[in-house]
């Protein structure tokens, strides 16, 4: 018995559109990253279940999702800290008093 | 038909994935989502590991669960946020990203399912080597990653300090 490549796809799915959901609903910067990290990670798992079932003798799929995971605590360490500095100047992280920029 | 252990472990953990993803994006209070967000990428991890990929599985565990929501908890506790995060949505906006949500997830689901993937006879249970992990990223032929490798360090630097920069405390004149 093996488990069909279909099956890991519909759990990267749901992920996948929670993330979409939770970035169109929350207000909460933090909370919005949380979301955008849920995205990153049903990308990172599609791209891995790629590569072990269609191509299993080659790598791209693996070292993408390497790369990917990088790129996402890149993303992550920068986020946190433009965060950080809008709460020290606003005292808010919710994005309906994050308004500075609408001119 | 008899029902392996490893199948067992992937619909038990892909259970566990569904479930703490909704709830990461509905739950009311933050540090909750933080959580199960915590519990969402362990499953990651061992869904890396069933699929073979264990060097993958054990950076996802090192890299997410033990550097990025550590950073999430500690920034939640930083910031002040409001005990309760059920804010009142305008119902028009919830119906539309209520549509747009299951419209796509539908979408993406209809294309996957009727795309018929042929099960291709994966050794299953069987790890990639180290050996092969690790001569492919320090190689420099053809399918090998040293420069992908290289800028990605370079580009871990560069935000690391970029990071310092913006986070810093200003200096009061």
């Amino acid at each position: 018995m093996e488990i069909h490549v279909i099956h890991y796809l519909i759990i990267s799915t749901v992920m996948m559109f929670c993330g979409i959901y939770g970035f169109f609903t929350r207000r909460n910067l933090l909370a919005l990253l949380i979301s955008v990290e849920l995205m990153l990670n049903a990308t990172n798992i599609n791209f891995a279940v790629f590569n072990r079932y269609l191509f299993p003798d080659q790598l791209e799929g693996h070292f993408f999702s390497l790369f990917g995971i990088a790129i996402a605590a890149a993303e992550t360490a920068v986020a946190i800290a433009i965060i950080i500095n809008v709460y020290r100047n606003v005292k808010q992280v919710l994005t309906d008093d994050i308004t500075d920029l609408k001119g | 038909m008899s029902i392996s252990l490893q199948e067992i472990a992937f619909y038990v953990v892909g259970a566990c994935i569904a479930l703490c993803s909704i709830l990461a994006v509905t739950t009311g209070r933050i540090l909750r989502a933080a959580t199960y967000l915590l519990f969402v990428l362990f499953g990651t991890g061992a869904i890396y590991g069933i699929l073979g990929y264990t060097f993958l599985g054990a950076v996802q565990l090192m890299v997410y669960a033990g550097g990025i929501v550590v950073l999430y908890v500690f920034s939640i506790l930083l910031t002040r946020s409001d005990k309760d995060m059920k804010y009142r949505q305008n119902r028009a906006k919830l119906i539309s990203v209520l549509a747009t949500v299951i419209v796509g997830a539908v979408l993406v689901l209809f294309l996957t399912l009727s795309n018929g993937f042929v099960l291709n006879t994966i050794p299953q249970g069987v790890e990639l080597p180290m050996e092969t992990v690790g001569h492919a990223l320090i190689g420099t032929d053809k399918y090998e990653f040293i420069l992908p490798f290289e800028v990605v360090s370079v580009l871990l630097l560069a935000c690391m300090v970029g990071a310092l920069l913006i986070a810093r405390k200003e200096k009061n004149n």
